[in-house]
């Protein structure tokens, strides 16, 4: 069992009337990824800032490597990297002048931070561009110099909020590889977005917030288990007795639901890809199939399910 | 109860480390910012400017009116030949335009430039960041004015050729240190304003507003004010004298004619009172009209003036640092 790093207790926080985050409960184990998910304005970015200490919450505890964020926020922040929505630099500073000032922030001696910054700026692929003026940079060098940015602390874990957000394809790849490599290194990150296939492909975990609250968490198939009722959905067109065929359907190991959807088609639910086995049945009920089709379970299935279903709720509770 | 939970126990009613961890190095990086910007540059040839014309004028009609004085070097500072105003006159307009200039985007524009969340993030707190800031400007105003106020006394001993006696160079440097302070008003003031707007635009129009209305404005109203206060309706010298001192109390709430009473009374040794001297037309018993006063009957004169400057500014500083405090860092 691997070690908490960041635990929360009813966490609250309210602006006047407005409940960004609610009674929020989670906890993130070290060396994991972990996916916030959700919307805008569903409170992601309120719960970085009460970890970091940045802002001081209404009720609840937040433990941040153990340490209280509203307490201790120097040792927290020395330890933690983060790297906001949309992060900017000093523009007219070069990239190792943007570092050393974090460095000096840091109380890092000289020697030792011109060394962590030639290091960090050579990993993130800037070592040619260190002494231009940021101004010059594109949006995906930005992004990989704030990754520099907060390695110059040498942190434990780093929290990213929409680290990929308005980078092209092939640099969002290449930042997700970079998140894969801090992960092998034993660096715990915590990111929040609302892209996710993203999210999908780097997390080990993920969370979904709505409205300030943490309505599922984690990892991607025990969501899909849970929440989709058997994620993967078999779509099969198949002529023949309707009655008959959804009964052979049903009795099949690992169905949990099947529909008709008109036209010959059957929708089938099931707890894994049962193809051959719903095609078997499908023609012992003598039917005659025309075609066969898998969906595995994704992110974002179960992001608009839980979604419309939370959203019928409170429909529901105003009516 | 193990140590750690103790110290957790302990930590509770208590910040750990000190505020101003961080604060030199926030200090260092934005007086390098400060002084290679554009606006400073463009400051500088402005002053370099005002300096030489103020100087020169004051030069020429110096040598033409007065052969021989004790104080001459503060002439220097105050003479005037028309059309070119004296050099502290100049400076009453100039300091609180560098000043504002130095601080109007200080707090905002680390929003802007979306940096602020970043820096706030590293291990510092924000009193660090908002007093660095702070400094960096007052260094930087402090190095400027002491910039010119060298100028102009270089340019004095090579014009009039007369080296300037040790209670005049007291005096001086004593005008240095008001003038520093009465340009921390406005600094101050500019970074509150720098924080209750989010637009710089908005925080320096707010800036020169405030300082335009105690410029111009504010005299005429106060003597609006005191006549609504304390009338003059027969015309006995209680009720003149009462509503004169009205009026200034009410002008002196003004920094610009707090600094005004300041430089009066150490740049011309012949002022024997602030305030009520300079509106009626009679002196102290006793007193012997145009003799000098020693520097620290001067200094007593304008004492209230001259700590009334300084609580200005830690006030404003004080307001801006509740403001910042209370303020949500997302945008």
């Amino acid at each position: 069992m691997s070690n908490v790093v960041i635990e929360t207790h009813g966490l609250t926080k309210r602006y006047d009337e407005v409940i960004a985050v609610d009674n929020l409960d989670m906890t993130i184990r070290e060396g994991e990824v972990f996916g916030m998910l959700g919307p805008n304005g569903s409170g992601k970015t309120t719960t970085i800032l009460m970890m970091l200490g940045l802002t001081e919450p209404t009720a609840g505890q937040v433990r941040v490597l153990g340490l209280d964020p509203a307490r201790q926020p120097l040792s927290v922040k020395a330890r933690v990297g983060y790297i906001p929505d949309q992060v900017g630099f000093y523009d007219d500073l070069t990239a190792v002048e943007n570092l050393m000032y974090t460095a000096r922030l840091n109380g890092i001696p000289r020697k030792e931070a011109l060394s962590r910054i030639e290091i960090a700026l050579q990993r993130m692929g800037l070592g040619e561009v260190m002494s231009r003026p940021v101004k010059t940079y594109s949006r995906g060098m930005r992004q990989r110099l704030a990754v520099a940015d907060v390695l110059i602390k040498q942190p434990q874990m780093i929290i990213m909020d929409e680290p990929t957000q308005g980078l092209d394809p092939e640099g969002a790849h290449e930042f997700l590889n970079i998140i894969r490599h801090l992960k092998e290194e034993g660096i715990t990150v915590m990111l929040a977005s609302h892209l996710l296939h993203q999210v999908q492909a780097v997390c080990d975990r993920v969370g979904l917030f709505y409205q300030g609250k943490m309505g599922l968490s984690g990892t991607v198939d025990e969501l899909a288990r849970q929440y989709m009722k058997g994620g993967y959905r078999i779509e099969l067109e198949v002529l023949g007795d309707r009655q008959a065929l959804e009964k052979a359907l049903r009795q099949v190991h690992g169905v949990t639901d099947v529909a008709y959807l008109g036209k010959h088609r059957y929708e089938v639910r099931a707890q894994g890809d049962l193809r051959a086995e719903a095609a078997r049945a499908a023609v012992l009920a003598d039917g005659r199939l025309l075609s066969l089709n898998v969906e595995a379970p994704s992110l974002d299935d179960i992001y608009v399910r839980y979604f419309q279903e939370v959203e019928h709720d409170s429909s529901k509770q105003a009516a | 109860m193990t140590v750690a939970s103790k110290q957790l126990e302990s930590g509770r009613h208590t910040r750990e480390g000190s505020p101003w961890t961080g604060l030199w190095a926030v200090v260092f990086k934005e007086m390098a910012d400060l002084l290679t910007s554009t606006r400073m540059r463009i400051l500088e040839v402005l002053i370099l400017l005002t300096a030489i014309g103020a100087s020169y004028a004051a030069m020429t009609q110096i040598r033409q009116t007065i052969g021989r004085d004790v104080f001459l070097f503060l002439k220097l500072f105050t003479v005037s030949q028309a059309p070119i105003p004296s050099f502290v006159e100049f400076l009453s307009i100039l300091v609180p335009l560098i000043a504002i200039s130095l601080t109007f985007d200080a707090i905002n524009g680390e929003f802007n430039r979306r940096t602020m969340s970043r820096i706030l993030s590293q291990p510092i707190y924000r009193d660090a960041l908002l007093f660095g800031k702070f400094l960096a400007a007052f260094f930087t105003l402090a190095l400027v004015l002491t910039v010119i106020w060298l100028l102009i006394i270089g340019l004095g001993l090579i014009g009039l050729g007369v080296a300037p006696g040790g209670e005049t160079v007291a005096r001086l440097l004593l005008f240095l240190v008001a003038t520093i302070f009465y340009g921390g008003v406005w600094l101050a003031l500019a970074m509150v304003f720098s924080i209750t707007f989010r637009q710089p635009a908005t925080a320096a129009m707010a800036s020169l507003a405030t300082w335009l209305f105690f410029l111009i404005f504010w005299n005429i109203l106060a003597g609006l004010l005191a006549a609504i206060i304390s009338p003059v309706r027969l015309g006995l010298p209680q009720e003149v004298l009462h509503n004169a001192q009205t009026q200034i109390t009410l002008a002196r709430i003004s920094p610009t004619f707090l600094y005004g009473e300041i430089l009066s009374a150490l740049l011309n040794p012949a002022v024997r009172s602030v305030g009520l001297g300079l509106l009626l037309p009679f002196l102290p018993q006793g007193a012997i009209p145009g003799s000098a006063l020693p520097l620290d009957q001067s200094l007593l004169l304008i004492w209230p003036q001259f700590t009334g400057l300084i609580a200005a500014t830690i006030l404003l500083f004080a307001l801006g640092y509740v403001l910042f405090q209370r303020q949500e860092i997302r945008a």
